[in-house]
């Protein structure tokens, strides 16, 4: 892929789970994947939205003041974290008995690679650089109702991580309905890749050469 | 087979028990295996374990478990966390395998029989069974019967039950009765020993 000619005023981390946070409707249970997605709590306060941690846990509240820890209550990301009033703590397997189940409205995952078809590559680059591991990722990707994706749109050398095809192993067929990236919105459909929203001062055609598949128009 | 998740729910003394013990040629079957303190090291450090099942071998602090995997000490089976709890509880339940849309289509999946049901491509799982679990709760009594605090339940239900011996420690003995019969989260019948060590805090 050709290096765009212009460069980008891109979202941060924290605007993007700011902008997919907004999408978030009132009642909603939802998992929050490891890294960057856990960012998207923040943005939610004013609306009830049931978190879920792998490890357990609905109802999952902010993190504790440092002289409030209590020891046995970790997230999946093994951070401290307090519970809202009506959390419930379950067993590993009810954990992802609802997950799987399809009781879970919408899981926010990482990805290395998303393909037009909703194909997701997020728990090995291959190489195994940083050693094997999958945690739960594979159980969120085909269990929860809704997958919405929080990455950057391209990678750091600028090649795209919206692609016809994944080359990373994959992690889950065909589950992907959303993508919130640091340059735009796109909703992958039937049809492939649709630009659902951008960024300020970012255009369609901004985001289509930053996307080695084709993008569809609203 | 250990219960826990990351540190809390992780029987630590237990642990501590089995270096002691010299036990080598283990297959530890455990959510995470990352290992960056306590007996943990030592089991993989001096080779006792042979083979990790696993979904998270990684940690934070630690490289030790990918260094011995590289260098190819160590064996190990990758498996999504979702069905490593249910092939345990499967196990527990006398579920001999099942059908998962888990991992199909995948690597992980790549080696097993797939079938598509209801038009979605599922992975045959085989249940999990173990030697000995070893499990950590927060309340025991003589039956056995079990509860646990907050996120220290997560492996530790399905693990009774899916081994030929299980041992839990406890934080708190308590008296048959002590326990309101719907406050037991796993009842008695799946327990083999008690070991009662009120150790505090677990360190993350």
């Amino acid at each position: 892929m050709s290096e765009p000619a212009t460069k980008l005023k891109t979202l941060t981390r924290e605007q993007m789970a700011a902008r997919l946070a907004a999408d978030i409707p009132e009642g909603w249970y939802v998992n929050l994947g490891i890294g960057a997605p856990t960012l998207v709590a923040n943005y939610v306060a004013n609306r009830e939205v049931i978190f879920h941690s792998e490890n357990g846990l609905l109802g999952v509240g902010p993190k504790p003041a440092d002289e409030n820890i209590e020891p046995w209550l970790i997230n999946a990301g093994k951070q401290y974290i307090t519970m809202m009033a009506g959390g419930s703590t379950f067993d590993s397997a009810d954990s992802f008995g609802l997950i799987r189940g399809g009781h879970l409205d919408l899981a926010v995952l990482g990805g290395y690679e998303v393909a037009e078809n909703g194909d997701l590559a997020n728990w090995s680059t291959g190489a195994n650089d940083a050693g094997p591991a999958v945690g739960g990722a594979m159980d969120l990707g085909a269990g929860a109702k809704q997958v919405w994706v929080l990455m950057d749109h391209t990678t750091k050398s600028g090649s795209s991580k919206l692609v016809e095809k994944c080359s990373y192993p994959l992690t889950a067929l065909g589950s992907v309905t959303r993508i919130y990236t640091n340059i735009a919105v796109i909703d992958v459909t039937p049809h492939g890749f649709v630009l659902r929203d951008s960024a300020p001062g970012v255009t369609f055609d901004d985001v289509q050469t930053r996307t080695s598949a084709v993008l569809h128009r609203r | 087979m250990l219960g826990g998740f990351g540190s809390v729910g992780l029987p630590n003394q237990l642990l501590d028990g089995l270096v002691a013990k010299g036990v080598r040629g283990i297959t530890l079957i455990a959510n995470n295996a990352g290992a960056a303190f306590g007996s943990m090291v030592t089991l993989l450090e001096t080779g006792a374990v042979e083979k990790v099942v696993c979904s998270y071998p990684r940690n934070a602090q630690s490289t030790l478990f990918v260094d011995l995997y590289r260098e190819g000490k160590i064996g190990l089976e990758l498996v999504p966390q979702g069905t490593l709890a249910e092939r345990i509880r499967a196990a527990s339940a006398g579920i001999p395998a099942f059908f998962t849309p888990t991992a199909a289509g995948t690597q992980l999946g790549a080696s097993k029989e797939q079938r598509e049901i209801n038009g979605r491509l599922c992975v045959l799982e085989q249940a999990l069974h173990a030697d000995v679990a070893l499990l950590e709760a927060w309340q025991a009594d003589r039956w056995g019967n079990l509860s646990y605090r907050l996120a220290g339940r997560n492996f530790n239900p399905i693990m009774a039950g899916a081994a030929k011996l299980t041992i839990v420690q406890t934080q708190h003995k308590v008296e048959l009765g002590e326990m309101r019969p719907d406050e037991v989260m796993t009842p008695g019948i799946y327990i083999n020993r008690v070991v009662h060590i009120p150790y505090g805090d677990p360190v993350l």
